[in-house]
């Protein structure tokens, strides 16, 4: 029992290596599309745009491993939820890795006109993002309920900066019809940005019900 | 029991009750046991509700199953053993002087973890029970009894072209099967196993478990087991024992997915001691 108790928590412990890589990779993507975006390089949004595979071959690993130990070790409680939300976190950094390609698709789009304005609200979009998906990851190693709620706190700030972003662009798009296409492409990037806030949010939700078992998602005022 | 009845959070779905609630089948209170000086089971309080499949789980000499035996007396007939508490079921004390303890067992059947046909005949097991219960007025009467007992532990199918065959000939999942049969014979309302598959290859377990969950609708059903996905599958509630405490008393399914003790918590999740 003891030895295998011993080869379960190693296996754990590699599972929860591998879902920090995962984290590490999507953050970093999601920085380099909005800096190709508002630096307006196509050499790194075309990194991103190509940089795809080691996220995907995660993805598929972290799963197998999961289903693994689902199967070998039938867990448990705390590890049970772990690893349920190892599943879950998974598919959320997958996602967020998407969405980074998207931001990089626009940004190569925009960069072939003229620059609408000076991007100011992007790129703080890209910041807080960053920052949700870095505490989540960090309460997800702590196992900090505390940071997973500050994460949950970030995503209202995510949400009002998008709408401030739409109608700011709306107005230079009523000015001047040439500005539509581009202004099109930012609103994207800022729905990219908020969504990737989402998946940080559902990250700091699985942390919370990982470590105390309790289910927050869909009862925002429980957070306060 | 460790703390009161757990409170309601979030998502907890509030139509599925907790051990504490409703009128229960079975209340032990302040319950002790003693072989001897020495105390097996220190003071357990835990109430056992009707219809329900109730698993007690622990490692290797936690009182379990001595807590099992408790509920019908068998432990009555082990020399220097003492009982201090209350086992009420039904509200009746079942160590009240006046207790008949023959019919105390036959309405608390036991299923044990070795099965132990009589070497008689598959008929004659099952219908043992009713012969010394005087239960049947006429050979038509205790045929349909037998029938219908061995049909509700799964068995008849099997056995109906062969029923005055020696019962040692049959499969060990077969002959667990009739001890059950033989315990509903005499209409329990109870009934106790202990470890009823440990010794069965998992096809003949899956078998037990399939019964034990249809049986639930007709009795109380409480089961000791050392296999944990076995409690977490068959049993709506679990109690966890260490050393002759009940350390904590929920609903299955959170006592393997949320245990509230640290202590359950090390024993499901295989970091104990």
């Amino acid at each position: 029992m003891d030895r295998s108790v011993r080869h379960f928590e190693e296996e754990l412990g590699t599972l929860q290596t591998r879902l920090l890589e995962m984290g590490g990779l999507a953050e970093e993507r999601v920085r380099a599309s909005v800096h190709g975006l508002v630096a307006r390089d196509l050499e790194i949004t075309d990194r991103v745009l190509h940089g795809d595979e080691p996220i995907n071959q995660l993805h598929v690993e972290i799963d197998e491993r999961c289903f693994r130990l689902l199967a070998l070790y039938q867990p448990m409680a705390t590890d049970l939820r772990g690893i349920v939300a190892a599943v879950k976190i998974n598919s959320d950094l997958e996602r967020v890795g998407d969405l980074a390609v998207n931001i990089a698709e626009a940004a190569r789009r925009y960069a072939m006109h003229p620059p609408v304005k000076q991007l100011i609200d992007i790129p703080r979009m890209g910041e807080i993002a960053q920052e949700m998906l870095h505490d989540a990851l960090d309460s997800y190693v702590r196992r900090d309920t505390a940071l997973a709620r500050s994460v949950l706190r970030c995503d209202d700030e995510l949400d009002g900066l998008k709408t401030q972003v739409f109608r700011e662009l709306l107005t230079y798009m009523l000015q001047d019809a040439s500005t539509i296409e581009p202004s099109l492409d930012l609103i994207l990037v800022s729905r990219h940005l908020e969504r990737i806030g989402d998946h940080a949010t559902n990250i700091a939700e699985d942390v919370i019900f990982m470590v105390s078992a309790q289910d927050v998602r869909h009862h925002a005022p429980q957070v306060e | 029991m460790a703390g009161p009845a757990p409170s309601v959070t979030l998502r907890e779905r509030t139509s599925d009750p907790s051990p504490a609630a409703g009128n229960p089948k079975i209340d032990v209170q302040s319950l002790s046991f003693y072989y001897g000086a020495k105390r097996a089971l220190e003071d357990i309080t835990l109430r056992i509700q009707a219809n329900l499949v109730t698993a007690f789980i622990g490692p290797s000499g936690c009182g379990k199953s001595t807590f099992l035996r408790t509920l019908n007396r068998m432990n009555d007939v082990l020399p220097g053993t003492r009982v201090d508490g209350k086992v009420l079921i039904d509200g009746q004390d079942v160590y009240a002087p006046d207790v008949d303890v023959v019919q105390l067992r036959r309405r608390v059947g036991m299923v044990f973890q070795k099965s132990n046909p009589f070497p008689k005949s598959i008929f004659e097991n099952v219908a043992y029970g009713l012969k010394i219960n005087r239960m049947s007025s006429g050979r038509a009467e205790m045929a349909g009894r037998v029938e219908e007992s061995l049909k509700q532990a799964a068995l008849w199918n099997e056995v109906k072209d062969r029923l005055h065959e020696s019962a040692l000939a049959l499969s060990g999942g077969q002959q667990q099967r009739l001890c059950i049969a033989r315990a509903l014979a005499v209409q329990p309302d109870v009934l106790l196993m202990d470890e009823p598959a440990s010794a069965l290859d998992p096809i003949a377990t899956q078998r037990i478990e399939e019964l034990v969950y249809s049986l639930k609708t007709t009795y109380t059903i409480v089961i000791v087991t050392h296999n944990m996905q076995q409690a977490a599958r068959v049993s709506d509630h679990t109690a966890f024992f260490w050393l002759g405490k009940l350390i904590e008393y929920d609903r299955t399914d959170r006592m393997f997915t949320a245990p509230r003790e640290k202590l359950t918590e090390d024993y499901v999740t295989g970091r104990f001691g």
